[in-house]
């Protein structure tokens, strides 16, 4: 259904583009107005990997990123010679930031597969200019998810216990264990998104490596290029292994996520055991995923003067996504405190009231303004179409979807059944350290990714000049 | 030894070795050389020679034949509170003693023990305690010492030792007694003075709660800070128990902050103290008796419990006691014990206690005195900590500057120590010779478990240095004293049996020992209602006492009774006074009492009296250890000699500070939650079922696993406590601790919520802020049969047993903590932090080698003390039979004074658990999560009144 209506929704602005007589893609005239070449098209998008001076806002993104890595660095160094305990967590609130944090980058993971993948399969041809970009975010984003379940043991060095492996004692992980379910959901769409990545990106290393001019550049580009001679058969069998890949990446966008919440719905805590939470969460993901991808591309669209790749109308269709993945989740926020009333269970109740009138119950209302109230503006399509507007809206909504997963682990964990053993959780400042500093790790990984590889997939691109008539079957 | 020319003692204390012997001398030839070394050589054989005195310990029960590696001892010792004893037994592993256990043949043990019995073994591990003899700031030697002292005393044989004084705290030993007296005899102008800031006066009589069917206490705990507090523990116990004697006794209390006695009571109220005597008067004019004098009204709102309880005591003539607390003075004691001649309890319910005064000690005021005005020329302080809790208006330690050679004896270097010239490190009781007496009359050889660990001395060889030369063993001075009184030939072997029995009555005559009276206990008091006029109250801490306790880890991090306060004390406010003052929790407010002034943050605390508030001793010390340094305030800054327990006049003023406490339960409402029920006997009696709602069953009993799993695979562990009987004394938590190598995280990780305790004594209020009930539940792991846990953990560090018993493998643990997320009941515990690695290798030595020691980043929980199930396990195999019942006993259920925890098979349909287990006051907690837990707990019984409104 969800797709449905994005395809509905794309497909309207796509008869409004031809309405409005610029090019089919939406694309602005510049470069296919004149003479559209594929030259045009390596020179836009090659050029900025093999440029020697990168724009000055590059290197200011850059040395703030790697300021927060080192951050990062420090906090995982101060984490591993004195334990878990430097965080805030204790008992009853065992899990903190690092599980909300876990959650928060799967969530953000989920774009770069939906866009590349789903959208793919359905011939959304607009996701050209923002798939590459979206795919090496998922790929940032797991890395930075992946990082905090290992971190967040008590005794990391023996992290591999998790995975069947055969050992000597004939030890198993405990498969009833959602955490065990998790290492592999986690692992295979990291395995699928890397492949999935790293071959859309092979002809477009090769395109690279053919004009890099620097000896250095050849090696680098020359080896990643796995020897691509864009003949047929290459590309046939590309495009073959292409198509498999986003059919099997497809079902991960909605298992992964699923996966992750149950670690919640499985326990039987209040707050978390709930069977809402896979679609839930799902949606929550993408919701956060696009809001991460307009937060990301709308400087760097600036900053690279890609606004012909990247056009207002990848804005208003991400926009469009995320107000029906926005009202999803409002929808599960509503459910839950409805069952949680209905259950007629005290716990449950109780649960519930202490969400939104207890010690934390700022962050809910916070949660309720930034995740359900401000989405609400992109009704409008002058909002989805104002960057500023829109850049605001998508920041809110990261903060959104964070404050989201604080409510589900920290409120949910703080009060349970037995009022004894209630407490409190505060971060401390190696919680905030940690956090981000994996912003840290994300963003540097973006700008070493804009600086060494094509950000947008240069073939696919080309593929549109060359058959502008596909934009047409939108 | 030709070098040696200065003899002064000055220079020997400053060095260890005798003069000349560190340094090589000028000129020294070959000839002199080899002379020297031969010497050396000789004298260092003769050395060897010596023969080493034969000490012989007799091992308590078991008899090994030698020394078994891996297999404990245990030998029968005692312990003092107050001076009196208490009999345990110290189990013993390769040398070291382990774990303290009560004395089950010991009437004031009787297999229990309080905290602070657990707690002494921490203090004998302690490496802040005092290790070497010192002289001032510098490290010297016993001879040292002795030479000093000799000098001092040949000056005072001129005048009878006019100069002589020594300060004591209460004791009972008779050995101690026989010394003093020998002293006293030598030098007969010489005196004896007694100090301890909260022993109460010696009561005069024993009461036998088992017996009471009504017992009003006026501000008395006397099932926690009493000497016999264990034995009355016990006896209360059984009376509260329905299933032994249907009709349970009820219990009136009237005090002015909420004490562990208090919680029990069916009825309690919330007055000042100053307004006892006027309640007890009342009281006492209601059973027929015309006090003396008036001491004034008894306060509005206590009319009704004033009216019922002596209706109550009228209708139970013989069958109630009448007690009053240590902090009320002698004519409430006296009243007291009119209203019980009165009502027929005095030899019924009430037992004389033969006083046996021997020595009449004299008052610290007197001392303080003689002190300032120069007659003190040496002083022999024995433990205690007197600079720190004298009387403010004594200014002890100006006076102890003025003494010319002040020697203090004592297990810590505390503030005294430091304002003496010498300071002997004593030995801990678990490393000498001593006796003790309980408040029973009963009499116990303290033997040691473990030669000292430093150069520790004991009081019997300080005080044998005053008399004789040379100065004996403690082991032979204290024998002496008994085969002066037994000299037969069958001594040795009376000796031995009472040695391996711990305890010994001599027959009925009165053994020597002195009486802890403590003189300034009572002068003037205060009383009579100034409404708005604020007191004060100093009581002792319930975990550090009177400080005595302050370095020791195990008990600073004890949670307080109702506050759950840890490594703290504070200025406990009622609600109303916090509301009319506007102040609230951790708010720092100035407390000015006399003219003195100390800082303390406030608490508010439910069940306070209105106008009372409590400041508890024995925090803010400044010396004495790096565990209590700095942990609470000085509440002694405010306590004068006219004011030692209550006083009139206190004022207080905001300062705008604020304070962080660490407190381990932040919340004690139940909000409407029934895991803790409660009922009372009427509700019972009418319907035995309503109370535990034991019929309710999950709804569903379905699972994913096998439902077979834990059936009849020969034992099945279940534990049952009886919240009618748990008084909430934390002994379980304590002993815990002690058995299962529990440390200790500190003030700052409490504050975090990571405190470690596998048992915890839940405390929960209801009913009106002014004056709530209050209930206690013990929680430890409810080894769950469909343990939420074992789940959720990805590497199966958490399964379960084919017995029942939920294990946890730290070996494969890996810290993901959901387990402890998935536990309904939050009993378990995580390493947040290495809790382990920084330890001297003293306080290594108090591990329990049958216990891992956790490291960082592993959960851990209750194991029902697997250890003892694995050891009475190995010893049924060996004898080829079955566990028996009670075979197996965790360390919570043997500390526990009222038996309120059972543990046992409950496959076997005659195991004490099972019987309790079929108990229509039985009920699981949270049963409704189908988690089907094997502790079990036994709804809590009242015994209140009708007569009186309902709380």
């Amino acid at each position: 259904m969800k797709e449905e209506q994005i395809q509905k929704t794309s497909a309207s602005s796509a008869s409004s583009a031809v309405k409005e007589n610029i090019s089919p893609l939406g694309y602005p005239t510049n470069l296919f107005t004149g003479q559209p070449s594929f030259q045009r098209v390596n020179e836009t998008i090659g050029s900025v990997v093999l440029r020697d001076r990168q724009p000055r806002p590059w290197w200011i993104g850059f040395i703030i990123a790697f300021t927060l890595l080192m951050i990062l660095f420090l906090a995982i160094s101060w984490l591993l010679i004195r334990g878990v305990g430097v965080w805030g967590i204790n008992i009853p609130v065992a899990w903190g930031y690092a599980i909300v944090n876990f959650v928060w980058w799967i969530g953000i993971a989920h774009a770069g597969t939906f866009i590349s993948a789903i959208l793919l399969l359905m011939f959304q041809h607009w996701r050209t200019a923002i798939n590459r970009f979206s795919e090496a975010m998922t790929l940032f984003a797991i890395a930075c998810a992946g990082m905090f379940p290992l971190l967040h043991l008590g005794r990391p060095w023996v992290f591999y216990w998790l995975f069947p492996y055969p050992d000597t004692m004939k030890m198993w992980p405990q498969f009833r264990s959602p955490l065990v379910w998790d290492v592999f959901a986690v692992g295979t769409y990291f395995t699928v998104s890397l492949l999935f990545w790293y071959l859309g990106l092979v002809p477009d290393l090769a395109t690279v490596r053919d004009r890099a001019r620097k000896k250095w550049q050849k090696i680098f580009y020359g080896v990643l290029a796995l020897g691509w001679r864009n003949s047929a058969a290459h590309w046939q069998r590309h495009q073959i292994a292409y198509l498999l890949l986003a059919a099997l990446a497809t079902p991960l966008v909605l298992s992964v996520h699923s996966v992750v919440s149950l670690d919640f719905s499985v326990a039987q805590l209040p707050g978390w055991h709930s069977t809402i939470f896979p679609p839930y969460f799902v949606a929550g993901a993408i919701y956060s995923g696009f809001a991460m991808v307009i937060t990301i591309v709308i400087p760097v669209r600036k900053i690279y003067r890609l606004e012909s790749l990247i056009t207002l109308r990848h804005f208003n269709n991400m926009a469009n996504v995320m107000l029906v993945t926005g009202l999803i989740v409002a929808y599960g926020y509503f459910i839950e405190a409805f069952m949680s009333w209905y259950s007629g269970d005290i716990f449950e109740q109780y649960m519930m009231t202490n969400r939104a009138f207890g010690p934390y119950g700022w962050i809910f209302w916070l949660l309720m303004l930034v995740n359900v109230l401000i989405p609400q503006a992109l009704w409008s399509a002058r909002v989805r179409r104002n960057l500023i507007a829109l850049f605001l809206v998508a920041l809110s909504i990261n903060l959104g979807m964070w404050l989201e997963r604080f409510v589900i682990v920290i409120t949910s964990l703080h009060r349970d059944f037995v009022p004894s053993s209630w407490g409190m959780f505060f971060p401390t400042i190696w919680d905030w350290a940690t956090l981000f500093g994996s912003v840290g790790l994300f963003l540097t990984l973006l700008f070493l990714f804009i600086r060494f590889l094509p950000m947008i997939a240069i073939s696919e691109t080309r593929e549109l000049v060359a058959e502008p008539e596909k934009a047409m079957t939108l | 030894m030709t070098h040696s020319s200065n003899t002064s003692h000055i220079s020997h204390a400053s060095g260890e070795f005798a003069p000349g012997a560190s340094e090589w001398p000028n000129g020294l030839s070959r000839r002199e050389f080899l002379r020297l070394s031969g010497a050396t050589l000789a004298l260092a054989g003769l050395g060897a020679c010596t023969k080493q005195p034969i000490e012989k310990i007799v091992p308590y029960v078991k008899e090994t034949p030698e020394i078994v590696p891996g297999k404990p001892l245990h030998f029968a010792t005692a312990t003092t509170f107050n001076g009196y004893a208490q009999g345990i037994i110290v189990k013993s592993r390769e040398g070291r003693p382990i774990k303290i256990e009560g004395n089950p043949d010991h009437p004031m043990s009787l297999g229990a023990t309080t905290i602070w019995a657990q707690a002494d073994l921490l203090d004998l591990y302690d490496p802040d305690r005092a290790k070497a003899v010192m002289h001032g700031e510098n490290i010297s030697t016993w001879n040292d010492f002795l030479r000093d002292v000799d000098l001092a005393l040949q000056a005072q044989q001129a005048t009878g030792g006019a100069g002589i004084r020594i300060l004591a705290e209460p004791f009972t030993s008779p050995t101690l007694t026989r010394q003093l007296q020998a002293l006293l005899q030598k030098f007969p102008h010489a005196k004896l003075h007694m100090w301890n800031p909260i022993a109460p006066n010696e009561s005069l009589v024993a009461y036998d709660f088992s017996k009471a069917k009504v017992v009003v206490a006026f501000d008395s705990d006397f099932l926690f800070i009493h000497p016999a507090a264990l034995r009355h523990a016990r006896d209360f116990a059984a009376a509260r128990r329905v299933a032994e004697n249907i009709g349970i006794s009820r219990l009136y209390v009237a005090e002015p902050t909420p004490t562990v006695t208090g919680s029990n009571a069916d009825h309690r109220i919330a007055v000042a103290a100053r307004d006892i005597r006027a309640i007890a008067e009342q009281i006492a004019r209601g059973t027929g008796i015309q006090p003396a004098e008036h001491a004034g009204e008894s306060p509005a709102q206590a009319a009704s419990w004033i009216q019922a309880a002596t209706e109550d005591l009228l209708a139970n003539r013989g069958a109630s006691i009448v007690i009053a607390g240590e902090a009320h003075p002698p004519e409430v004691h006296d009243l007291v014990a009119k209203i019980n001649d009165q009502l027929g309890n005095t030899e019924s319910t009430i037992t004389k206690r033969p006083t046996r005064l021997t020595i009449q000690p004299e008052s610290l005021g007197q001392l303080v005195a003689e002190m300032k005005s120069g007659v003190v020329e040496l002083l022999v302080i024995l433990g205690g900590n007197p600079v720190y809790d004298a009387p403010a208006d004594f200014e002890f330690a100006s006076g102890l500057a003025k003494v010319k050679l002040t020697v203090h004896h004592a297990l810590h270097a505390n503030e005294t120590s430091r304002r003496c010239h010498w300071i002997i490190p004593a030995a801990h009781f678990l490393e000498s010779w001593s006796d003790a007496v309980a408040f029973d009359g009963s009499i116990s050889i303290v033997q040691p478990l473990i030669q000292p660990l430093y150069a520790n001395i004991s009081v019997h060889e300080i005080l044998g240095a005053l008399i004789e030369r040379p100065v004996r063993s403690a082991y032979e001075i204290v024998r002496e004293t008994w085969q002066a009184r037994n000299p037969t030939p069958q001594f040795d072997d009376d000796w031995r049996s009472a040695l391996s029995a711990g305890v010994f009555n001599d027959g009925g005559s009165t053994p020597p020992g002195s009486s802890p009276v403590i003189p300034e206990s009572f002068t003037t008091q205060s009383f009579g209602s100034t409404a708005e006029n604020l007191e004060v109250l100093f009581r002792p801490d319930s975990s550090i006492l009177d400080g005595r306790y302050a370095n020791n880890g195990w008990l600073q991090e004890l949670p307080r009774p109702f506050t759950r306060l840890t490594w703290d004390n504070a200025a406990l406010v009622s609600p109303q006074l916090a509301a009319r003052e506007k102040i609230d929790n951790g708010e720092v407010i100035e407390v000015e009492f006399r003219g003195r002034k100390v800082k303390a943050p406030i608490w508010i605390q439910p069940g306070q009296a209105e106008n009372s508030i409590t400041l508890h001793l024995g925090c803010g010390r400044t010396e004495g250890g790096r565990v209590g340094k700095g942990a609470g305030f000085n509440a002694y800054m405010l306590r004068t000699s006219d004011a030692l327990w209550f006083g009139n006049g206190l004022t207080i003023r905001k300062t705008g500070e604020k304070h962080s406490f660490a407190t381990t339960q932040q919340h004690q409402q139940m909000e409407g939650r029934d895991f803790l029920r409660s009922g009372t006997l009427a509700e019972f009696l009418s319907n035995p079922k309503r109370i535990a709602h034991s019929e309710e069953q999950p709804a569903h009993e379905e699972t994913l696993y096998d439902p077979d799993e834990y059936k009849n695979r020969g034992y099945a562990w279940g534990m049952v406590i009886d919240l009618s009987t748990c008084i909430g004394c934390n002994a379980c938590a304590i002993a815990c601790q002690a058995e299962n190598n529990i440390p200790v995280v500190g003030k700052d990780q409490v504050a975090r919520g990571r405190e470690m305790h596998w048992i915890r004594v839940d405390t929960y209020s209801s009913g009106k802020n002014e004056n709530p009930r209050f209930e206690h539940q013990p929680v430890p792991c409810m080894h769950c049969e469909h343990a939420p846990c074992e789940l959720v953990c990805p590497v199966g560090a958490t399964v379960h047993d084919n017995e029942g018993l939920n294990l946890q493998v730290y070996n494969r643990c890996i810290g993901t903590r959901y387990c402890s997320n998935n536990c309904p009941y939050k009993v378990r515990r995580f390493n947040f932090l290495e809790l382990n690695n920084n330890l001297s290798p003293a306080e290594k030595l108090v591990k329990n080698p049958e216990v891992t020691v956790r490291c960082r980043g592993v959960m851990e929980k209750c194991t029902y003390c697997i250890q003892r199930i694995n050891a009475a396990r190995a010893n049924a195999e060996l004898e080829d039979r079955q566990i028996r019942d009670g075979e197996i006993v965790p360390a919570c259920a043997q500390v526990c004074p009222t038996e309120t925890i059972v543990f046992g098979n409950i496959h076997d349909p005659r195991s004490r658990v099972s019987k309790l287990k079929r108990s229509t006051l039985n009920y699981r907690m949270l049963a409704e999560l189908n988690t089907r837990p094997r502790t079990t707990y036994l709804a809590k019984l009242r015994n209140p009144n009708p007569a009186l409104p309902k709380i």
